[in-house]
């Protein structure tokens, strides 16, 4: 994988508007943001609706995902072209998701949404009309998902990198500051995590900086490449963005995203937790 | 201000007011609300901490930690920086005016 093969922009995106090879998929989090105008013949994903499971806190298993793409219109062999706002937090966790699921070829609109809006480039409200496929889809790969025992047993050994403001890694606030702080969670870090804010990754208009940029910004912060890297954030989706980063653009190879994140870790009982600006030591406390 | 609500809708029942730092306001372009801007919110460092679009009615709003803030301002075409002091309990009302 390369830059070429995971990410378009915005020139490809509207010279294949009818591309029927091409399906466009829409994610936000906030999922009305759709209805009120999207890039013509794109699709959406809900992502708390439709690739979560209802009940428990969990994805959707590979069945289900298997007959939400074949709803949608979304066949194996497609090209799945994926762009939403927040800088494509939630676009970047669908495509994780796409790929922990097996699809073959799915790429980034970079800068999504906002770039496009920022471009003034066209958009519309009518729904395309997609005829269903039988969509299969693979049981999912591990390689790319890290669980909460991944993180502790990491502890020391792998990089860990945690994506979020500077304030939430620090403890000072517990969620970004356009939603309303939780208090359920303990505050601060894993220890030993680095903290590279995803927005590090980006530029103002939300297309990725270049492969040498982004290089020297993860090795600049300590991070080596010779080990393996779990990411996290808060619930999985700033960090799906900077797994991309290392994956797909840097082509790291061994790279996961723990998407319990925050919202798991810092519930947990029992677990060393840092406070502070620093890394601190594999006990925790205050660093 | 345009027959628009001062502050923008209001909190969600969840919110207490008196537990958070609270940033709201309004972009505007030659007086008047300008709906999809992004307005991003940028601690002491210049670091990123968050980001939403205006509503229909221009407006936006945060939660933030007390203290210094900035706020960065993206239209088409168009960037403007503002600071902004948050305090736990009350709410900081910004106008962010865009070159027109």
């Amino acid at each position: 994988m390369s830059r070429n093969d995971v990410l378009v922009d915005a020139d490809w995106v509207e010279a294949h508007l009818d591309d029927p090879s091409v399906v466009l998929v829409e994610v936000d989090e906030d999922t009305t943001t759709y209805e009120k105008g999207h890039i013509r013949n794109a699709v959406r994903l809900d992502w708390k609706k439709d690739l979560q499971d209802a009940v428990r806190r969990d994805f959707v298993n590979s069945e289900q995902f298997a007959a939400l793409l074949s709803a949608r219109g979304i066949g194996n062999d497609h090209t799945v072209v994926l762009y939403g706002g927040n800088n494509n937090w939630f676009a970047s966790y669908a495509y994780w998701y796409f790929k922990l699921y097996g699809h073959g070829d799915v790429k980034l609109l970079d800068g999504g949404r906002k770039k496009w809006e920022l471009d003034s480039r066209e958009q519309v409200t009518e729904v395309p009309t997609r005829a269903a496929t039988a969509y299969v889809a693979k049981p999912q790969d591990r390689a790319i998902r890290a669980f909460r025992q991944d993180v502790l047993d990491a502890l020391g050994r792998e990089n860990l990198i945690d994506v979020r403001s500077p304030d939430e890694y620090a403890g000072r606030i517990l969620a970004p500051a356009h939603l309303p702080q939780e208090q359920s969670q303990r505050a601060g870090h894993v220890p030993t995590a680095v903290n590279i804010p995803w927005s590090k990754a980006a530029n103002d208009d939300g297309t990725f900086r270049s492969d040498a940029e982004l290089t020297a910004l993860y090795q600049g912060a300590g991070v080596d490449f010779g080990k393996e890297t779990i990411a996290y954030c808060r619930i999985g989706e700033r960090s799906a963005h900077t797994w991309f980063v290392l994956h797909e653009l840097l082509d790291q190879p061994n790279v996961r995203n723990y998407d319990g994140s925050w919202t798991e870790y810092g519930a947990l009982v029992g677990v060393p937790i840092t406070l502070g600006d620093n890394p601190g030591g594999v006990e925790g406390g205050v660093a | 201000m345009c027959g628009a609500t001062a502050g923008g809708p209001a909190l969600a029942a969840n919110v207490d007011p008196g537990r958070e730092a609270i940033i709201q306001g309004v972009v505007t372009k030659g007086g008047s609300p300008v709906a999809g801007a992004y307005v991003r919110l940028l601690d002491r460092s210049g670091e990123f901490t968050a980001e939403v679009p205006t509503s229909a009615t221009g407006h936006f709003r945060f939660f933030a930690g007390p203290g210094e803030w900035t706020l960065r301002t993206l239209a088409p075409g168009t960037k403007a920086d503002q600071a902004v002091t948050a305090t736990i309990g009350s709410i900081a009302e910004v106008e962010v005016a865009l070159p027109a």
